[in-house]
């Protein structure tokens, strides 16, 4: 156990499991670097962001594989390749560049097994950056989770914490399902102690990172940290929050959700993304469905205005969630009137 | 060229195989019982039989929209895919796919497409992995003129040559896209653009079979050998619809006709091979009337084969819950 970035939790998950099993191989623009350069230098990025430096060098050419700047032919290439017989993990660099690639990720890797009868396995990782607070702006700070949730076939990964990220990206890349695995760009830099060796994160299973008595957090990636922080917050200022981080939003453990609903009768979805069909409409349906005669007041979403991302740091600011803005959901809750459930 | 006599029946009796199906999928889908839709390969046999004659199982194609075809010539098995369009759960998908989606994974067959460039990318990652399991595999994405248009397609044209990878893009150009002919929709030639990625391109006339064989034969083996991709680029003529229903509104009168007077591939074979000595006319007629009634009997399996249980509707949407 050691202190580790969120980067070098997604590296060792790479690396570990490449040791392990000669059929995952990488792919993606850059995620080496350097071929066809005029340094000489391989390896010479480890992706945008470094998350995969060193790979090349230990794995070679045949298993860490640069790609054109043609994401269609490679998240294809990544489908084609799973249906028969490798295990590719792709970066797809930014999330929002599924715009490039949709219809292999939406009627290819996540029909097959459908479609075909349950006689295709597609065991693929597609990796993605995504969020906002980067100053990234529009096209590269976009949280587009829902969207892949919305497809059957897909699995949706979303982790909160290096020590998360570790685990569930083992968990991804041993699944036989395709896995959208998506990392929030703004937590590469934030360290934990990570376990030294291999470890899953099994999916469904939802983490409660704290318990308390008044009001439920459903907060989803990068949110989970902000929800912590408020609930910190509040707890000095007598009002008590259970938070929970589902690591998965397909599929999504409804189960704890609604159980820790019933015990707090409160509930704030905290979601980066677009608020228009998000998780947080999704999550509100399901407690308004199954759980509405335990709620003491009505369900509040603190998600971004239906708007792109802006560019400008103080629209930015304005635009996201924050500690701030969920500190204000949960108080508001707690000074409504509430009815008392039988 | 030489060809096994075994070769010659097995790939006369695929590609008689083929029109008999189709013929009978047209005359079926005119009684509303067929449901989707379904598209007919009918005139194009020699392609996918040309092409797949070279293949084995441990070998990978992707199809098209108009699958059928590749889908015999691989070996799918006649009576699950009859099956498979009939809805029925008996059908090689259980039902789940229909005519679009007709996979065999087992047969190396990575399944029909209904989106228009979808094969190509899928081939390339295929090509990948037989490359990577260094099984001696190649990996073959049939497309036709129209999805060659698309950016799915020419971005695989050139992943496959950057990654030098043994898989042949099999252009099958019956000279439309849908209602818009490939004269008007296809700027520039498929070898130019073959030449633009540095690719190997070779061409033939698909309703040769011997001219598909032979070239075929020298596209795969080149791409089996690691020499990097291939293009070719099939000639060839649909003398259905883009779909069943289609009236085919932007064809002169008498254009199918005469495809099929002079363009006929089972025909031009069959002369090939009785007027060579190759083949025996009685041992063609033999398979002829083997074929109707396998697909016959394909065709009364379907229709009286079960539909699926209600519990397929949630079944298999992931490997793990």
């Amino acid at each position: 156990m050691s202190k580790k970035s969120f980067r070098q939790a997604i590296n060792e998950a790479l690396r570990q499991e490449m040791r392990r099993d000669p059929h995952v191989v990488l792919m993606g623009e850059d995620i080496a670097g350097g071929q066809g350069g005029t340094s000489g230098v391989t390896d010479a990025w480890g992706g945008v962001l470094g998350v995969t430096k060193g790979l090349y060098t230990e794995f070679g050419p045949e298993r860490v594989l640069d790609t054109p700047i043609s994401e269609a032919a490679y998240i294809g290439a990544a489908a084609g390749a799973a249906a028969t017989g490798l295990r590719p993990v792709a970066e797809l660099m930014f999330v929002d560049f599924i715009g490039s690639c949709l219809d292999q990720v939406l009627n290819q890797a996540a029909k097959f097994r459908y479609m075909f009868g349950g006689k295709a396995r597609t065991p693929m990782v597609i990796r993605a950056m995504y969020g906002a607070g980067f100053n990234a702006a529009a096209q590269h700070s976009q949280s587009l989770y829902p969207l892949f949730t919305h497809i059957p076939g897909l699995k949706v990964v979303i982790p909160s914490s290096p020590y998360e990220a570790k685990g569930l990206l083992i968990e991804a890349i041993r699944d036989d399902d395709p896995v959208i695995f998506l990392e929030n760009k703004v937590m590469y830099d934030d360290e934990e102690d990570v376990p030294d060796e291999a470890y899953t994160i099994p999916f469904g299973e939802a983490n409660l990172t704290r318990e308390g008595q008044d009001v439920t957090i459903v907060a989803i990636g990068r949110m989970v940290g902000m929800a912590n922080e408020a609930a910190d917050r509040l707890e000095k200022q007598g009002i008590t929050c259970t938070v929970i981080d589902p690591r998965t939003t397909s599929p999504l453990d409804e189960q704890t959700i609604l159980e820790c609903v019933a015990e707090t009768g409160r509930l704030v979805v905290v979601d980066e993304s677009s608020p228009r069909c998000n998780m947080a409409c999704d999550i509100s349906a399901l407690v308004a469905e199954q759980a509405f005669h335990t709620l003491k007041a009505p369900i509040k979403r603190v998600v971004p205005p239906h708007t792109p991302v802006p560019f400008s740091t103080p629209l930015e600011k304005l635009y996201m969630p924050s500690a701030d803005k969920i500190e204000a959901a949960v108080k508001s809750l707690m000074k409504q009137h509430t009815h008392e459930v039988a | 060229m030489q060809i096994a006599r075994d070769v010659l029946l097995q790939s006369y009796r695929a590609m008689r195989t083929i029109r008999v199906f189709e013929e009978r999928l047209h005359v079926e889908f005119a009684t509303g019982e067929i449901p989707g839709f379904v598209h007919l390969y009918c005139g194009e046999e020699a392609s996918a039989v040309g092409v797949c004659a070279h293949l084995s199982e441990n070998d990978t194609i992707a199809s098209t929209h108009r699958g059928h075809g590749h889908c015999i010539a691989k070996g799918v098995d006649v009576g699950g895919m009859m099956a498979e369009i009939y809805g029925r759960q008996t059908g090689v998908c259980r039902g789940k796919g229909g005519s679009m989606h007709i996979a065999d994974l087992s047969k190396g067959m990575l399944g029909a497409n209904g989106i228009v460039g979808g094969g190509p990318p899928l081939i390339c990652g295929a090509a990948l992995s037989h490359k990577t399991l260094k099984d001696n595999g190649v990996a073959v994405a049939f497309y036709g003129d129209g999805a060659s248009n698309e950016g799915f397609t020419l971005e695989s044209l050139n992943l496959a040559t950057v990654w030098k990878l043994p898989a042949v893009f099999v252009v099958e150009d019956n000279g439309y896209g849908e209602a818009t002919g490939s004269s008007y929709a296809c700027a520039g030639t498929q070898k130019d653009r073959a030449a633009g990625f540095g690719m190997k391109y070779l061409e033939c006339d698909g309703t040769d079979f011997f001219s598909v064989y032979e070239t075929a034969g020298e596209a795969i083996a080149h791409a089996r050998s690691g020499k990097g991709p291939v293009m070719l680029h099939v000639h060839l003529s649909r003398w259905y619809g883009h779909f069943e229903g289609d009236a085919m509104t932007y064809r002169a009168a008498g254009e199918v006709a005469r495809e099929k007077e002079t363009r006929d591939c089972l025909n031009i074979f069959r002369d090939k091979v009785t007027q060579t000595s190759l083949l025996d006319p009685t041992a063609l007629d033999d398979i002829d009337h083997a074929v109707d009634d396998e697909v016959e009997s394909a065709v009364q399996a379907a229709k009286a084969a079960p539909w699926p249980e209600d519990k397929a509707l949630m079944a298999d949407v992931y490997v793990s819950y």
